[in-house]
C-alpha cells in the first residue's frame, strides 16, 4: 500500500502525532522555537471540535491544560526554556494531583533569554528537577521526525498510564529540521485512552486510592463523582492532610509509580553496540551527529557503537550499565556541560572510562567535535 | 435541599478563625446555588491559595484547589472544555489582585463565562497578616508596621476597565443581598466579578483597632451605601455596593463555537499539515 509521506519539520511532527493521539486541548504562549506547534494547532484543533487558546502567559497555559485534563480531555502545551521555567510551579501541581498532560520543551540556549534561537540540550536537569519538592517525572526525547512522532504519541500514552505530566524534551535542531515523515496509519501505533473509574454513581469514589497495580482510575470533572483536587498533600479523597502516614504514603506513591516502572518507560535505540570497543551515548539532535560518526567509522573498520536514549527520565541506569559493560570507553555526546554525562558516570561500573564530547556555543555539534575527543581517547594526541 | 446538603460534613470543622467572614460568603454562595437550582454535578469550584481557597474542600461540588493566583487559568481550561458546566472561582485579595492580577484582567477581557468571587479581607491571612493590594493607605499589617504607604486597588474599577461584563460589590454584613447578587453573577453569561468585603478579625482587625468581628461588620454597615444613594453624595468616602456593570457582550466559549463552525468547513486529510 502507498505510504503517506510528508516533508515536514519536527514541530509539525509533534502536531501530527498529538492529533493522532487524540489531543483535545492546547493552551500556549508564543515563544521561539516552539511557536509553530501553537500556530498549527490553532488551525487544526477546531477542525475536529477541539479547543485552542493562547493564554496571557506561560504559567497560565500550563494551568489551563491541567484544568482541561481534569474534564477528561487530552491536553498539551509547548514552550522553550524561559517558558519552561515559568511553567514549573504548575508542572509540580500536575505531579501532585496526578493529572495527565504533555509539555513540549523545544530547548534553546540558556540560561535566561540565552540564545534565541540556537539548539541546546541545557534543560535536561530542569526537566528532572525544575519544580520543587521530591518527585519523579517522565521526560522523552527524539532525534528525527519519525521518532518525534512516535515519542509524542508515547508521551500521551505514558501520561495516561502513569497519571503524570510527561515532558517531551526536543531541541531547536530537531524542531526546525525538515525531513521525511511517514504518517502511521490509524491503529498502527497504540493510543492509550484514559483509565476511567467503574465505580457507579452513589458509591463512594476514592480518586487517590491506588488499585493493586498502582493505577488510579479517574473520574471527569462534570461527571457523577464530585471530589477534591488539591496541590496540598492529600488523602484518598483528595482532602488536605498533614498526617505523617498519609504524607509518607503519597510521597512514595508519586516517586515509586514512575521510578518503579523505569524499565517499562525506557525507550532506547541501539546501533552496533554488541561488539563496540567505544560506545557513544547520545540523544536528541546530538544523536544524529553521533550516529554519523559511528556509521562513518564502522565503514573504516573501527568498532564504534551508539546507544541513543529516548527516555531521559527516569534515567535508564540498568540499560546504560549493561550496554557500557564491555566497551573500553564510553563517549557521551550532548549539547550542554555534561548533564547526561554525569548520569552515565553514575550508572556504569567504571566511571573512569566515560568521556564527554559536547558543544555549548550555540552551533550544532559536528562529527569533528566528536572525532577530536575520540582521538584523545584513542591516544592519538590532541 | 438544606445548606448541609451542599457541604462535605466529614471535613468539618473548617480552618477559618472564629469571626471570619469567609463562612458567611460560603453560606450565601450555597443559598444562591440552591435558589438557582443548579445540580451539584454541574458545578465546578476552582480556588487558589490562602484562607479563601480552602472553601474548595468544604463544598460538595467538583472542586479544584490550585496554586496561588492561578485559579482563573485552571478554570479557563475547565470551562473551555466543558462550557455547559457552571464554573465559580472564589479568590482572596492576594490571589485576585496581586499574584493573579494578570489572569483576572485577561479573563475579564475574554469575557469567559466564569464567576469570580473575591473574598476581600484586605490582608494575607494564611501567612499571618501581611498587607495586600487591597489594604488601605495608612492601615497596619505585619509587613507594614509603620502604616501602609501603598494605594489600594479599586476592584470594581479594575474589573470594569478590564472588560468584565458583570461587576458587583457587597459585604458580609449584607449576606442576604449578597445571595441575590451572586445569583445574578452566576446566571450572567460572561465574566462576572463580585467583590465581597469580608472581615478578618484575627489579622486585619487586631492590627487596625477593630476590637471584634462585630465592629468590623458594623463598619461595613455604616461605611457602605447602595450605588448612587443620597448618602454617597453627602459623604463621598462611603463605599458603594450593588451591581455596577451588567452588560451583554460576546462570551468566549460561544465565540469559540463559531471558530469550530468555521473550521469544520476546512478539510484536513489524515496527517496533512
Amino acid at each position: 500500500m502507498k505510504k503517506d509521506i510528508h516533508f515536514v519539520q519536527g514541530n509539525d511532527a509533534v502536531v501530527m502525532a498529538a492529533m493522532y493521539a487524540d489531543l483535545d486541548f492546547f493552551a500556549g504562549y508564543p515563544i521561539t522555537p516552539s511557536t509553530e506547534i501553537a500556530e498549527l494547532l490553532a488551525y487544526r484543533l477546531p477542525i475536529k471540535g477541539g479547543k485552542f487558546i493562547q493564554m496571557e502567559d506561560e504559567l497560565s497555559s500550563m494551568c489551563a491544560i491541567i484544568g482541561a485534563s481534569l474534564t477528561g480531555k487530552k491536553a498539551m502545551t509547548a514552550t522553550s526554556g524561559p517558558g519552561f521555567s515559568l511553567k514549573q510551579e504548575a508542572i509540580g501541581f500536575a505531579v501532585m494531583t496526578e493529572t495527565p498532560c504533555v509539555i513540549v520543551n523545544v530547548q534553546r540556549g540558556g540560561p535566561s533569554t540565552g540564545l534565541p534561537t540556537s539548539g541546546s540540550q541545557g534543560d535536561v536537569m530542569q526537566a528532572r528537577w525544575g519544580t520543587h519538592g521530591e518527585h519523579a517525572i517522565i521526560a522523552l526525547t527524539a532525534s528525527n521526525n519519525q521518532d518525534v512522532f512516535a515519542m509524542t504519541v508515547e508521551a500521551f500514552n505514558l501520561s495516561e498510564t502513569f497519571r503524570t505530566p510527561v515532558i517531551l524534551l526536543l531541541d531547536e535542531v530537531v524542531a526546525h529540521t525538515r525531513e521525511r515523515l511517514i504518517m502511521p496509519k490509524p491503529g498502527e501505533i497504540n493510543v492509550v485512552e484514559r483509565l476511567k473509574t467503574s465505580v457507579p454513581e452513589g458509591t463512594d469514589y476514592h480518586p487517590y486510592l491506588p488499585r493493586e497495580d498502582g493505577r488510579l482510575p479517574m473520574s471527569d470533572f462534570g461527571g457523577v463523582h464530585r471530589y477534591n483536587v488539591t496541590g496540598l498533600m492529600h488523602d484518598m479523597w483528595g482532602f488536605p492532610s498533614v498526617n505523617p502516614k498519609v504524607v509518607y504514603g503519597l510521597t512514595h506513591h508519586l516517586v515509586d509509580k514512575i521510578q518503579g516502572h523505569t524499565q517499562e518507560i525506557t525507550r532506547t535505540k541501539e546501533f552496533f553496540i554488541d561488539d563496540a570497543d567505544c560506545l557513544l551515548v547520545s540523544y536528541g539532535s546530538s544523536a544524529r551527529t553521533a550516529l554519523h560518526v559511528v556509521e562513518n567509522r564502522r565503514a573504516r573498520g573501527e568498532r564504534l557503537g551508539l546507544l541513543e536514549l529516548q527516555t531521559l527520565w527516569p534515567f535508564p541506569s540498568d540499560i546504560v550499565r549493561k550496554s557500557c559493560a564491555s566497551a573500553n570507553s564510553v563517549l557521551v555526546v550532548e549539547m550542554n556541560m555534561g548533564q547526561i554525562f554525569q548520569e552515565v558516570k553514575k550508572a556504569v561500573d567504571d566511571p573512569g572510562k566515560v568521556f564527554l564530547a559536547n558543544q555549548i556555543d550555540g552551533s550544532f555539534i559536528t562529527p569533528a567535535d566528536v572525532l577530536n575527543i575520540l582521538r584523545i581517547i584513542q591516544g592519538k594526541g590532541s | 435541599m438544606a445548606v448541609k446538603d451542599y457541604i462535605r460534613e466529614k471535613f468539618f470543622p473548617h480552618i477559618w478563625c472564629p469571626g471570619c467572614g469567609h463562612g458567611t460568603i460560603m453560606g450565601s454562595m450555597i443559598r444562591a446555588i440552591e435558589n438557582l437550582g443548579i445540580k451539584k454535578n454541574n458545578i465546578v469550584v476552582v480556588s487558589g491559595i490562602g484562607c479563601s481557597s480552602r472553601i474548595c474542600g468544604y463544598l460538595d461540588f467538583h472542586t479544584l484547589h490550585t496554586i496561588h493566583g492561578r485559579a482563573l487559568a485552571f478554570a479557563t481550561g475547565v470551562k473551555l472544555t466543558r462550557p455547559e458546566l457552571t464554573v465559580i472561582v472564589p479568590m482572596g485579595d492576594g490571589d485576585a489582585f496581586a499574584i493573579g492580577g494578570n489572569h483576572l484582567i485577561h479573563a475579564a477581557r475574554r469575557n469567559i463565562d466564569i464567576t469570580a468571587i473575591i473574598m476581600n479581607n484586605n490582608i494575607y491571612g494564611m501567612t499571618g497578616g501581611q498587607y495586600s493590594p487591597s489594604t488601605g493607605y495608612g492601615d497596619f499589617a505585619t509587613t507594614a508596621p509603620y502604616g501602609n504607604i501603598e494605594q489600594s486597588f479599586d476592584l470594581v474599577k479594575l474589573a470594569q476597565g478590564a472588560g468584565a461584563s458583570f461587576v458587583a460589590r457587597t459585604t458580609t454584613y449584607h449576606a442576604t443581598s449578597m445571595i441575590k447578587i451572586l445569583e445574578k453573577a452566576i446566571t450572567h453569561k460572561g465574566f462576572s466579578v463580585v467583590d465581597v468585603l469580608s472581615q478578618c478579625p484575627t489579622y486585619f482587625g487586631r492590627k487596625n483597632k477593630f476590637a471584634s468581628p462585630v465592629d468590623m461588620l458594623k463598619y461595613y454597615k455604616t461605611n457602605t451605601t447602595p450605588i448612587g444613594s443620597e448618602a454617597k453624595e453627602k459623604n463621598p468616602d462611603l463605599i458603594e455596593r450593588g451591581i455596577f456593570v451588567q452588560e451583554e457582550r460576546p462570551e468566549y466559549c460561544l465565540e469559540y463555537d463559531k471558530i469550530i463552525e468555521k473550521a469544520s468547513q476546512r478539510k484536513v486529510t489524515n496527517g496533512k499539515v
